[in-house]
């Protein structure tokens, strides 16, 4: 059995002529949050869906816990307990959080033919797993509209969970909340790695995935430009990497001149 | 940072405890998609009480027969309720019923079949128009409302067309002979409940013929399937997991396939759905006047979908109730008959169709606001 939980080794993912994605590779352990940083059109969606089973890699390969699989629909990578939960959370807003919760995955009693949606069960699992995150749902029937994008966003990562992720794939939990939102959400992130998840954070906002992760990989126009341990990397060091570093360095130096252009 | 976190608590603890009373009876029911349609309804009642009580209207004779004009359109309301909440429109309703109607009469009369060969061949056809109008919709990503105005025209033509080549005119009568001792008509054809009438005729409690027989001779076939379907569609609807489906289909499309909802099933089985209440409706009026007519059904489509607004179905999907779309077609069935009873022209029932259905939909657009709105 290998140390890690899973791995993705070199994938590369090209669209015709265009090279999305060129030797990427990135290994997991269990309880390890891997942050994947990259400025717009680094090619984070493309590597989110390509770990999610939606796109085939057409170079490396991917082993989850030792064993090299292939992922041919996004419903493959689910049932290996890939989980991706995407920026728009999957989350009917008119439907209630239990209804929202078991969507698609309703539990069911009664005879064969006659079998009914187990609305008392999937309540109790909804308030009690909610309860868990420090959401108190005061009613499990109320519409998942009623809750701030903070709740949502724990609310997607919980219904991940409780159906069976290993590995949790977060495509910008954060982007979208306010400061208080986001930690709300960041500290659950850190609770679920913590029993045993992999994590990978996918992120534009370095000064959220530094606190929470524990190595950080960044992605540059379809490349990786490496992955770091948090204790050898610092957060301004990532972020001008994040950015291409020589285009703040040359920024700086613009900005100068117009500074000193102005005072003249 | 910390007063400043604390006083974010505090808030919290705050406005938990202020919720918490907030949570009246009132509230819990204005959450329910059917609550207008069921207050639409009292008031109703409580209208035509006062108006035309004393007119008959509200005689065991008078009460039958505006349950029945409402159980006939609240037969294609629910499921046409059903497929709105799935996040679709079927305009081809009230087509389908005048197609269904000659899909049983034509081969029961000119082709001699037994007449409960052409219900199921009517059903069978039912089937096949919704599982088309589906697939068209759900292959093509083009919006349900083009697709299925392009089948209220082909299925009205070939039903026109296709009558006038068999039989030279547009009306098939001659079915009413037909009925007696057939195994299947009689489920769409027979009044329940008889002994209850009778019982209450001799006790004279009702009102009577001069031969001293009830004037209202049991509970209408349109009734009992109304009632069994509305039943049936809240127990899909609230109680199962293909209920659930339906909910997430209408309610967002990409994110219910992404954990794994078939909508595209759930789509095509509700568009089979309103073809086959359609064929239920067909099967009951044209079993009640002897005859199918080419016309049957024009513009039901729409009665249809302004009864599910009306009990509370979103355009846009995604939320509503049959009970909902039940109580909105007794409201239109009641109003449709009781201004008979009153001094009012009957011309005024569009008008009033219309004003009710505009209400509604400001009402609904107010109800989503607040459920969907953060705290």
């Amino acid at each position: 059995m290998s140390e890690y939980l899973v791995q993705f080794n070199n994938i590369s993912k090209f669209f015709g002529k265009v090279i999305a994605l060129k030797d990427v590779t990135m290994k997991l352990k269990k309880g390890e949050i891997m942050c994947l940083l990259g400025d717009n059109g680094a090619g984070k969606s493309t590597l989110i869906k390509t770990l999610a089973g939606v796109h085939k890699p057409d170079e490396g390969e991917i082993i989850v816990e030792g064993e090299q699989t292939i992922f041919d629909s996004p419903k493959d990578a689910l049932d290996m307990g890939i989980a991706t939960v995407y920026q728009d959370l999957a989350l009917v807003s008119l439907m209630s959080v239990t209804r929202n919760f078991f969507m698609g995955r309703e539990p069911q009693k009664g005879i064969p033919f006659f079998k009914s949606f187990d609305i008392e069960k999937a309540n109790k699992i909804a308030a009690e797993r909610m309860g868990q995150i420090g959401i108190d749902v005061r009613d499990p029937s109320q519409a998942v509209g009623t809750m701030s994008g903070g709740e949502r966003q724990c609310l997607a990562i919980s219904r991940a969970i409780y159906f069976g992720a290993k590995v949790l794939i977060l495509d910008e939990p954060t982007s979208a909340l306010g400061v208080h939102q986001a930690s709300v959400v960041l500290k659950y992130i850190v609770k679920a790695a913590s029993q045993g998840l992999a994590v990978i954070l996918i992120t534009h906002n370095v000064h959220h995935a530094y606190p929470v992760g524990n190595s950080f990989t960044v992605l540059n126009r379809g490349k990786s430009l490496g992955t770091f341990e948090k204790k050898n990397i610092s957060r301004e060091k990532l972020l001008s990497m994040m950015a291409g570093g020589e285009e703040l360095d040359k920024l700086e130096v613009e900005l100068k001149e117009i500074d000193r252009a102005s005072k003249n | 940072m910390s007063d400043k976190s604390k006083s974010i608590e505090s808030k919290k603890e705050f406005s938990k405890d202020e919720r918490l009373k907030k949570i009246s009876v009132l509230k819990v029911l204005l959450n329910r998609p059917e609550l207008g349609a069921l207050g639409g309804s009292i008031l109703v009642f409580i209208f035509f009480g006062i108006i035309a009580g004393d007119t008959g209207m509200f005689s065991a004779y008078g009460t039958l027969n505006f349950l029945d004009v409402s159980a006939n359109l609240g037969i294609i309301a629910i499921a046409a309720a059903m497929l709105m909440i799935g996040g679709e429109f079927d305009l081809s309703i009230g087509s389908m019923i005048g197609f269904a109607g000659i899909c049983i009469a034509i081969p029961a009369i000119y082709w001699g079949w037994p007449l409960w060969t052409s219900i199921i061949f009517a059903f069978a056809m039912a089937v096949l128009v919704g599982y088309f109008n589906g697939i068209l919709v759900v292959r093509t990503g083009l919006p349900s409302f083009i697709v299925t105005l392009a089948m209220l025209f082909i299925l009205r033509g070939a039903t026109l067309a296709i009558t006038r080549l068999i039989t030279g005119r547009t009306q098939v009568p001659g079915l009413r002979v037909l009925i007696e001792n057939d195994p299947i008509a009689w489920i769409f054809a027979t009044d329940s409940f008889k002994w209850l009438f009778n019982w209450l005729g001799s006790k004279e409690l009702i009102e009577l013929r001069t031969d001293g027989t009830p004037l209202a001779t049991g509970i209408p076939p349109s009734v009992i399937w109304f009632v069994a379907l509305t039943i049936f569609a809240t127990w899909v609807l609230m109680k199962t997991r293909y209920g659930n489906w339906i909910f997430a289909s209408g309610g967002d499309k990409v994110g219910a396939t992404n954990v794994g909802v078939p909508v595209g099933r759930v789509k095509i089985s509700l568009f089979i759905g309103t073809a086959v209440a359609s064929t239920i409706f067909a099967c009951i009026q044209v079993l009640d006047a002897g005859s199918a007519d080419t016309m049957r059904g024009t513009l039901k489509e729409l009665e249809a979908i302004a009864a599910a607004v009306v009990g509370g179905c979103l355009l846009t999907g995604g939320y509503g109730s049959a009970i909902g779309a039940a109580f909105g077609a007794i409201i239109f069935g009641t109003v449709s008959m009781g201004i008979f009873y009153t001094d009012v022209d009957t011309d005024w029932f569009k008008v009033f169709l219309g004003a009710m259905m505009l209400i509604a939909v400001v009402f609904n657009n107010f109800i989503r606001k607040k459920v969907t709105e953060s705290k």
